[in-house]
C-alpha cells in the first residue's frame, strides 16, 4: 500500500473571472521511502496539488472532487478536527520560506515543544530534550544554546533547518516539501539536501519534493512527475524521465537547463509561456507551445503506459531519444 | 581584443558605515559598524568579452557590479574606462562613460516604473540624453523593442501588463536604448522560470554577437554563468579568490572554495548524489575572519590562514588564484 496516492484530484478556485482550475485531475502515488519530485513551473498547480493533501486550501479555493488515500485512509471530507491529528503528526509540510512555519515573536524551544506537546502528552523536560535532539539532527551547531534564540536570530539556511527539524518531530510517514532550498544559497541548499536525503532513507519517510529546479530533483528523487497546467502530463523513474522524455514539454524544461556540453550555444527553448490558468486551451494545454501538435491535439489525451512504470499524456510522444546536447 | 580593457579595476574597495565623528565619541557611542562589502578587488574585462561574476548571497558580487557601473563610487581604489580614471575625467566624458556601462536588473517588476507606458520607458533616455530626436522617436523605440523581441504594437501599455519574462526584455530594451558598449546584468534571470529563463539566456547570446557587447554577468546559478561567460571570477566575502576561463574553472577549479561551490551544484546528470556540504555558513562580513576568509569552512586549512591573507597570483597561464596551498606546492 503506497503511503499517498492521489486519484483524480481537482482543486478549483472560484474568481470574478470564472473557475480556475488550479489542479485538473492528477493522480499519482508515493510509496514508503519513496522521494517523487513533482516538477513545474510557476503556475502549474504543484504547491496547490501539495496544499490540497493536507488541506490547506482556503476559500474561494475547494477541492472539488477526486480522492487522496493516505496509509490507505481517504482524507477527502475529514473534518478539521481529524484533519488537525494528522498534521505535523503523520504527514509534514516544509515551505518555502520558513518563516511562514515560524512564529517571529516566540522562541525556538516554545514553538518546537508546542508543536511536540500538540500531539503527545509528554513533561516540558522531555518536550525540550526532544526538541533539542532534533535540532542536533538537522545539524544546527551547540542546539542547547540555540534552542532559547528567536527566529530572527537564525539566517536563512539555519532557519530552513528549524523547519525541517520542527516537520521531523514526531517522525511523520510523509513530508510534503514545497520548494524548500529554492531561496537558499547551492552550498546551503547542499546541507539541507544531505539532512534530508539521510533522514529519508534512515527512517523511510516517503517524500513528495515540489520544485520547478530539475536538477535538485535529479539527485534527489527515485521518480519525476512533471506538471503543466494543472495536470501530470509525464511520470516515471528519474532516470527514464530524464534520458528519455517523451512529453514535449518535458524535453523542453530538460533543454532550457543550460549545461556542460552547450556552453555558449542556443539552449533548446520553449516558444511563448504558460497560459493563463483562466484561459487555457482546449484539448492538450501545451499544443499552443508544442512542436509536434495538431488537429488531434484539440482533444483531451487520456494518461497512457507507454513503458512499465510511466505515465503520459501526448498524442504524439516522442521517440525514446535523449534531448539533443 | 584590444590591450586596453574596456573597464579595468584596481585595488577597488566599497565599505559601508561610517566611522563616528568626534562629538559621537565624546560622548561615548559604540563605534558604529563598518561592512567591508568589497576588499581589493583586481579585475579586468576586455571589449566583447563577458565575464561571470559568482558568489553566494552577501558575497559583495552586487556591490561589484554597481561600482563597476558607476552607480556606486568606490571607497578607495581606481576604476578605469578606456584606461582612463573615471573619477578624474571631465563632466562630458563622465557622462559618456556612465551612459556606456547599463544595468539590468533581477527583479523587472521592481526596476521598471509601473505609471509609464513602455514607449516612455524605453524612450526616455535617449531622447534626454540626445541620442534621438523627437521626430525619430517613435521606429527607435520600435527597433529596440524589436531587438529585444517584444512586439512594438504592445509600447502603448504598462509594465503590469506583461509576463515576467516580458518585463525582463523590457528591462533589456531600456538598458540598450542608449546604446551601451557594456552591460552588467545583476541576477537577470534568477527569478524567470527554467523555460522563460531560457528564452532570456538566448537574447543575451544574440544580442552579444549582434552588438559585440561586453558584459559583466553576475549570477549565483552556476549552470548559467557557465553556460554564457568566457572568464569567471568566484567571490568570497568582498574578495575575489579565483579567477579563469570559464573552461578552467569548471573543469581544474583551484581554489577550495571554487571546488566546494562546484561540488555542491546539482546537475541533470548526476542521480541519487551523495550531497555533502562544505562546512558552516557564509561568515557576517560585520566580522569576517582573519587571514583567508574561508579558512573556517576550509578542509585544507592551516595555521598560516588564518594569520595571513593570501594573494590573488597567476598559477597557471590564464588562472589566478588566492590561496595559500599553492605556494606550498
Amino acid at each position: 500500500m503506497p503511503t499517498l496516492e492521489l486519484r483524480d484530484l481537482h482543486t478549483d478556485f472560484d474568481t470574478r473571472a470564472g473557475v480556475l482550475r488550479a489542479v485538473d485531475g492528477v493522480t499519482l502515488s508515493v510509496g514508503r521511502g519513496e522521494v517523487l519530485g513533482l516538477v513545474g513551473e510557476s503556475g502549474s498547480g504543484k504547491s496547490v496539488t501539495g496544499f490540497s493533501i493536507i488541506g490547506l486550501i482556503d476559500p474561494p479555493g475547494r477541492l472539488s472532487s477526486g480522492s487522496i488515500r493516505f496509509q490507505g485512509r481517504e482524507l477527502v471530507g475529514l473534518t478539521e478536527r481529524e484533519l488537525r491529528k494528522l498534521r505535523g503528526r503523520h504527514i509534514a509540510i516544509i515551505f518555502q520560506d520558513p518563516m511562514m512555519t515560524l512564529n517571529p515573536v516566540l522562541r525556538i524551544d516554545t514553538q518546537m515543544m508546542e508543536a511536540i506537546q500538540a500531539h503527545e502528552r509528554v513533561s516540558t523536560a522531555e518536550a525540550r530534550r526532544r526538541a533539542r535532539d532534533a535540532l542536533g539532527q538537522v545539524g544546527i551547531p551547540s542546539p542547547d544554546e540555540r534552542l532559547s534564540a528567536y527566529p530572527h536570530q537564525f539566517s536563512g539556511g539555519m532557519r530552513q533547518r528549524v523547519a525541517i527539524a520542527i516537520a521531523l518531530l514526531h517522525n511523520p510517514a510523509l513530508i510534503i516539501a514545497d520548494e524548500p532550498t529554492t531561496a537558499l544559497d547551492v552550498t546551503i541548499q547542499a546541507q539541507i539536501l544531505a539532512v534530508v536525503q539521510k533522514l529519508a532513507s534512515e527512517r523511510g519517510t516517503s517524500l513528495l519534493w515540489i520544485t520547478h529546479d530539475l536538477s535538485v530533483v535529479a539527485g534527489l528523487a527515485d521518480r519525476i512527475a512533471v506538471m503543466y497546467a494543472g495536470r501530470i502530463v509525464e511520470s516515471g523513474s528519474v532516470d527514464a524521465v530524464l534520458d528519455t522524455p517523451m512529453h514535449h514539454y518535458t524535453r523542453g524544461l530538460i533543454g532550457s537547463v543550460p549545461s556542460r556540453n552547450q556552453r555558449g550555444h542556443k539552449l533548446l527553448q520553449i516558444p511563448g509561456m504558460t497560459p493563463s490558468p483562466l484561459n487555457r486551451p482546449a484539448g492538450c494545454a501545451f499544443r499552443t507551445r508544442c512542436p509536434a501538435a495538431d488537429a488531434v491535439c484539440e482533444t483531451e489525451p487520456e494518461l497512457t503506459n507507454p513503458a512499465p512504470g510511466r505515465e503520459l499524456r501526448c498524442f504524439h510522444p516522442a521517440s525514446n531519444t535523449a534531448v539533443a546536447a | 581584443m584590444s590591450d586596453t580593457p574596456i573597464i579595468e579595476l584596481e585595488k577597488v574597495s566599497k565599505r559601508f558605515g561610517q566611522p563616528n565623528g568626534a562629538l559621537s565619541r565624546l560622548l561615548g557611542a559604540k563605534p558604529a559598524p563598518v561592512v567591508q562589502a568589497v576588499s581589493d578587488v583586481d579585475l579586468s574585462i576586455h571589449t566583447g568579452e563577458v565575464v561571470g561574476l559568482v558568489g553566494e548571497s552577501g558575497c559583495g558580487k552586487s556591490t561589484l557590479g554597481r561600482l563597476v557601473a558607476g552607480i556606486m563610487p568606490a571607497s578607495s581604489g581606481q576604476v578605469r574606462w578606456h584606461g582612463q580614471n573615471r573619477s578624474g575625467l571631465s563632466a562630458a566624458d563622465e557622462k559618456s562613460a556612465k551612459l556606456g556601462v547599463q544595468m539590468i536588473f533581477q527583479d523587472p517588476q521592481s526596476s521598471l516604473n509601473p505609471r509609464l507606458r513602455v514607449a516612455e520607458i524605453v524612450g526616455e533616455a535617449p531622447r534626454v540624453h540626445g541620442l534621438i530626436g523627437p521626430e525619430g522617436e517613435d521606429s527607435y523605440v520600435d527597433a529596440q523593442m524589436r531587438q529585444a523581441g517584444l512586439d512594438p504594437s504592445l509600447k502603448r501599455r504598462y509594465p503590469h501588463q506583461f509576463s515576467g519574462g516580458q518585463r525582463q526584455r523590457i528591462g533589456i530594451a531600456r538598458a540598450l536604448a542608449v546604446q551601451p558598449a557594456m552591460l552588467v546584468c545583476d541576477e537577470s534571470v534568477a527569478a524567470l522560470d527554467v523555460s522563460i529563463q531560457a528564452q532570456i539566456i538566448n537574447l543575451f547570446l544574440d544580442l552579444r554577437t549582434d552588438l559585440n557587447l561586453t558584459c559583466l554577468f553576475i549570477s549565483h546559478d552556476l549552470g548559467v554563468v557557465e553556460h554564457v561567460s568566457d572568464r569567471v571570477a568566484i567571490m568570497y566575502l568582498g574578495r575575489i579568490v579565483e579567477e579563469a576561463s570559464a573552461e578552467i574553472v569548471f573543469s581544474r577549479p583551484n581554489h577550495p572554495y571554487t571546488q566546494a561551490l562546484l561540488a555542491e551544484v546539482p546537475r541533470l546528470e548526476t542521480r541519487k548524489s551523495r550531497f555533502g556540504a562544505i562546512k558552516g555558513e557564509l561568515p557576517s562580513p560585520l566580522n569576517p575572519p582573519t587571514g583567508c576568509h574561508f579558512h573556517p569552512r576550509c578542509p585544507h586549512s592551516f595555521s598560516r590562514c588564518s594569520q595571513e591573507v593570501p594573494v590573488l597570483r597567476e598559477i597557471a597561464s590564464g588562472q589566478r588564484s588566492a590561496c595559500h596551498l599553492n605556494d606550498q606546492a
